[in-house]
C-alpha cells in the first residue's frame, strides 16, 4: 500500500510537515525574511524615521573611507585567529588531561566547567578586577614569577591590560580562555570516550608511544569533532561582543573595536540601520566564504568513521 | 559530580603523575577568578579600597577582624541597591530575577516543544525535502544573528513589541534553534525504530509515538537543551541591551550593567556581590541538572 493511499492522518509526511511548521514559519520571519530586508534596508539611508535611496554607496564609502571598518576587520581578525586556536588546543588539551582515572575527577570536570557558568557580564566584571594592573591577582602572580629573575621589577612595570592600547586585545582574549573547560571541552570528552579501546590495544602491541598514539589514533578519529568546534568557534568568535562593549566600549583608541560592536554602535546608538545593514552583510559574506573553505578542506584532514 | 560512560579511559600505567599535576595546577585558572571574586565580595567598602591587593585578608585568622571579612551585608545591600533612587523604591533584584525567570521559562518551554517535534519530524518521519530543508536548517546555525538584527529590530518596532519581553521570547517558539534541533535529532537517532514500527502496527499515531515513546526516552537530550536555554537567556546580553527601556523591565544581566555603570567603580565589593548574585543560580541549576545534561551532549554523538 503506498503512503499516498493512506487517510492523510495516517501519512507520515502529513505530520512531519506539520510539526516542521513553526520552524518553517519561524525562518521565514526571523530568518530569510529579515536577511533579504537588510539587503533592501542596506541600499537606503536609513535612521528608522526617514529612508533615502543611496544605491550602493554604503558599500563604496565602507571600503573606500569609512576608518573604523577596516580596524574592526583588522581586530577582529586578530582576535579570532587569537582565541580560537589558543581555546581549541586549549579544550583539547584539557579533555584529554580529564579523561583519565583520578580520585575525584568528577569535581575536577566540574571545577574547569564553571567558569563557563559565569554569566557573560558578570565574568567581564570578575575579569576587569582579576586584570587591574596595580591589585589584580593576574599582575600580581605575573610580578611573583618575574621577580625571581628581576629583583628590581615593581608594580608599575607590570602590563596595563585592559587600559593600555598594545594588550588591552590581549586581556579579552586571555578572558575568552576561561570559558575553554566548558560546551567545547565536554563534546572533545565526549568524542574521546567514544574511540573504541581496542584502536589504542593493538597500538600499545604495536609499540607506539603515548605521542604516537595520540597523532595517530586521537586526532584523527577526532577529527569529524575538531572540524564541529573548529567552525562554530570561529563563526562564534567572529561575533565577539559582551567583554569589549562592556569594558572597553572599542577602546582605548580603537584597540578593541570589534566588527559586531562597530554594527552595534552605527545600529543602536546612531541609528543608522542601513548602514549597519550593509556592515552586517559585509560579515556574513565574509563568514559564508570562510566556512565555504573550511568545508572544502575539510575533505582532506576530517576523516569519518566507515571511509 | 561529573561522570561519563567509561569506554576509553586512559590505562593506569600511563596516568602519569605529570598529567595529575597540570589538572591541578590549571584548575587554578579556572577557578582563583571565582574565589577571588567571592572573597572581595564579602569585604568591607573601607578594607577593599585600604587594601585593594589582597587575595585572602591575612588577618581572616582573627576572629575579632571577622566582621569586616564576612559581610554578608554586602549581598542584601547590593540586592537593594537600587531602591535608593527616587521612583525607583521597589526595584530589587527580586524584581530582576523575576523578569530573567519568566523570560526563561517562556523560552525554555518555546524551545524544548518545537525544537522536539522538528527534530521528530527530521528524525522519524519520511517526507519530500527532507535532505534539502535539513541543510536549510543546519546552515543557519553558521549564520551570524548579526545580519538579521537590525530588521528584526524594526520588524518588533512595527509591531510595537519594543520594550517588551516578546522579542526575546517569541522567537523561541518558533524552532528554538537549530543547534538544539540538532542535538535533539541526533538523540533521537539512537532510540530504535523497531519501537516506532510496533506502536504504529497498535495503532499509535504519530503524534502518539512522539508523546509516548521519543520523549519518555530523551530525558538526557530534553534536559541538555533546557539547560542551553536557559544559558542563553541568562546570558543574553545583546538582546535586552537592544529591545528594554524600562528599568522594572530589565533581566538581571543588564541590572548587572547597570549597577556597574552606576557604583562599580568605587565600590567593587557590591559588584562582586550582586555578580555572585546573578551567578549562583546558574550553578544551581548546573549541579540539579548535570547528570542529564553529560549524557545528553555524550550520546548525542555530535561528531556525526
Amino acid at each position: 500500500m503506498s503512503a499516498s493511499r493512506l487517510p492523510l492522518r495516517q501519512r507520515p509526511a502529513f505530520w512531519a510537515y506539520l510539526f516542521l511548521l513553526p520552524w518553517m514559519v519561524g525562518f521565514v520571519l526571523f530568518r530569510a525574511g529579515p536577511m533579504v530586508a537588510s539587503a533592501i534596508l542596506s541600499l537606503f539611508r536609513n535612521d528608522m524615521v526617514r529612508a533615502e535611496f543611496r544605491g550602493l554607496g554604503h558599500y563604496v564609502y565602507i571600503f573606500t573611507d569609512d576608518p573604523h571598518f577596516w580596524r574592526s576587520v583588522l581586530n577582529t581578525a586578530l582576535y579570532v585567529g587569537l582565541s580560537v586556536p589558543i581555546g581549541l588546543t586549549g579544550s583539547l588539551l584539557i579533555a584529554v588531561l580529564l579523561n583519565r582515572r583520578m580520585k575525584a575527577m568528577g569535581l575536577w570536570r566540574t571545577l574547569y566547567y564553571v567558569p563557563s557558568l559565569v554569566p557573560a557580564v558578570a565574568s567581564a566584571y570578575i575579569w576587569r578586577l582579576v586584570l587591574d594592573p596595580d591589585n589584580g591577582i593576574f599582575n600580581q602572580a605575573i610580578l611573583a614569577v618575574t621577580r625571581l629573575f628581576s629583583p628590581e621589577l615593581i608594580m608599575a612595570d607590570m602590563p596595563q591590560w585592559l587600559f593600555s592600547s598594545k594588550t588591552a586585545l590581549l586581556s579579552l582574549v586571555v578572558m575568552s580562555l576561561w570559558g575553554i573547560g566548558g560546551g567545547r571541552m565536554i563534546i572533545f570528552l565526549a568524542g574521546l570516550q567514544s574511540i573504541s579501546s581496542h584502536y589504542y590495544e593493538v597500538a600499545e602491541i604495536d609499540g607506539a608511544g603515548p605521542w604516537r598514539q595520540f597523532v595517530h589514533i586521537t586526532l584523527p578519529l577526532l577529527s569529524p569533532v575538531i572540524f564541529f568546534n573548529l567552525v562554530l568557534g570561529i563563526v562564534g568568535a567572529s561575533q565577539v561582543f559582551a567583554s569589549a562593549y562592556l569594558l572597553t566600549r572599542g577602546g582605548p583608541n580603537e584597540a578593541t573595536l570589534f566588527y559586531v560592536l562597530n554594527i552595534f554602535f552605527h545600529a543602536f546608538e546612531q541609528f543608522h540601520m542601513g548602514y549597519a545593514s550593509a556592515l552586517a552583510w559585509i560579515l556574513f559574506v565574509g563568514l559564508l566564504f570562510a566556512t565555504v573553505i573550511q568545508f572544502n578542506r575539510a575533505r582532506r584532514w576530517v576523516h569519518y568513521e566507515g571511509e | 559530580m561529573m561522570r561519563l560512560r567509561r569506554r576509553y579511559v586512559v590505562p593506569e600505567k600511563r596516568n602519569s603523575l605529570l598529567a595529575r599535576i597540570l589538572v591541578v595546577i590549571f584548575a587554578a585558572f579556572f577557578t582563583i577568578p571565582l574565589i577571588w571574586c567571592l572573597s572581595v565580595s564579602l569585604r568591607s567598602t573601607e578594607h577593599m579600597s585600604a587594601h585593594p591587593e589582597q587575595m585572602l585578608p591575612s588577618s581572616l585568622l582573627l576572629r575579632e577582624e571577622w566582621p569586616d571579612f564576612l559581610r554578608a551585608r554586602n549581598y542584601t545591600e547590593a540586592w537593594y541597591a537600587f531602591t535608593d533612587i527616587p521612583g525607583k523604591e521597589n526595584l530589587t533584584f527580586s524584581i530582576f530575577f523575576r523578569n530573567t525567570a519568566l523570560i526563561t521559562v517562556f523560552s525554555v518551554v518555546g524551545t524544548v516543544t518545537t525544537a522536539s517535534l522538528v527534530a521528530f519530524a527530521f528524525a522519524r518521519l519520511r517526507f519530500k525535502g527532507r535532505t534539502v530543508l535539513f541543510t536549510i536548517m543546519l546552515s543557519t546555525m553558521f549564520l551570524p544573528a548579526q545580519v538579521t538584527m537590525m530588521t528584526t529590530f524594526m520588524l518588533w518596532d512595527k509591531l510595537h513589541l519594543i520594550d517588551t519581553w516578546g522579542p526575546l521570547i517569541i522567537p523561541a517558539f518558533f524552532g528554538g534553534g537549530a543547534f538544539n534541533i540538532f542535538l535533539l535529532r541526533q538523540f533521537f537517532l539512537t532510540i530504535p525504530k523497531a519501537l516506532d514500527e510496533a506502536a504504529l502496527i497498535d495503532g499509535c499515531s504519530y503524534i502518539g509515538i512522539y508523546r509516548h515513546i521519543i520523549m519518555p526516552l530523551s530525558v538526557p537530550a530534553i534536559v541538555t537543551i533546557s539547560l542551553f536555554s536557559f544559558m542563553g537567556q541568562w546570558n543574553n546580553l545583546m538582546g535586552p541591551l537592544i529591545y528594554l527601556n524600562t528599568m522594572s523591565k530589565y533581566t538581571a544581566s543588564i541590572a548587572l550593567k547597570l549597577f556597574s555603570d552606576q557604583y562599580g567603580r568605587a565600590d567593587v565589593p557590591h559588584l562582586m556581590a550582586a555578580s555572585m548574585i546573578n551567578t549562583i543560580p546558574m550553578l544551581v541549576l548546573f549541579f540539579i541538572g548535570q547528570r542529564y545534561f553529560i549524557k545528553g551532549v555524550q550520546l548525542s554523538g555530535l561528531k556525526e
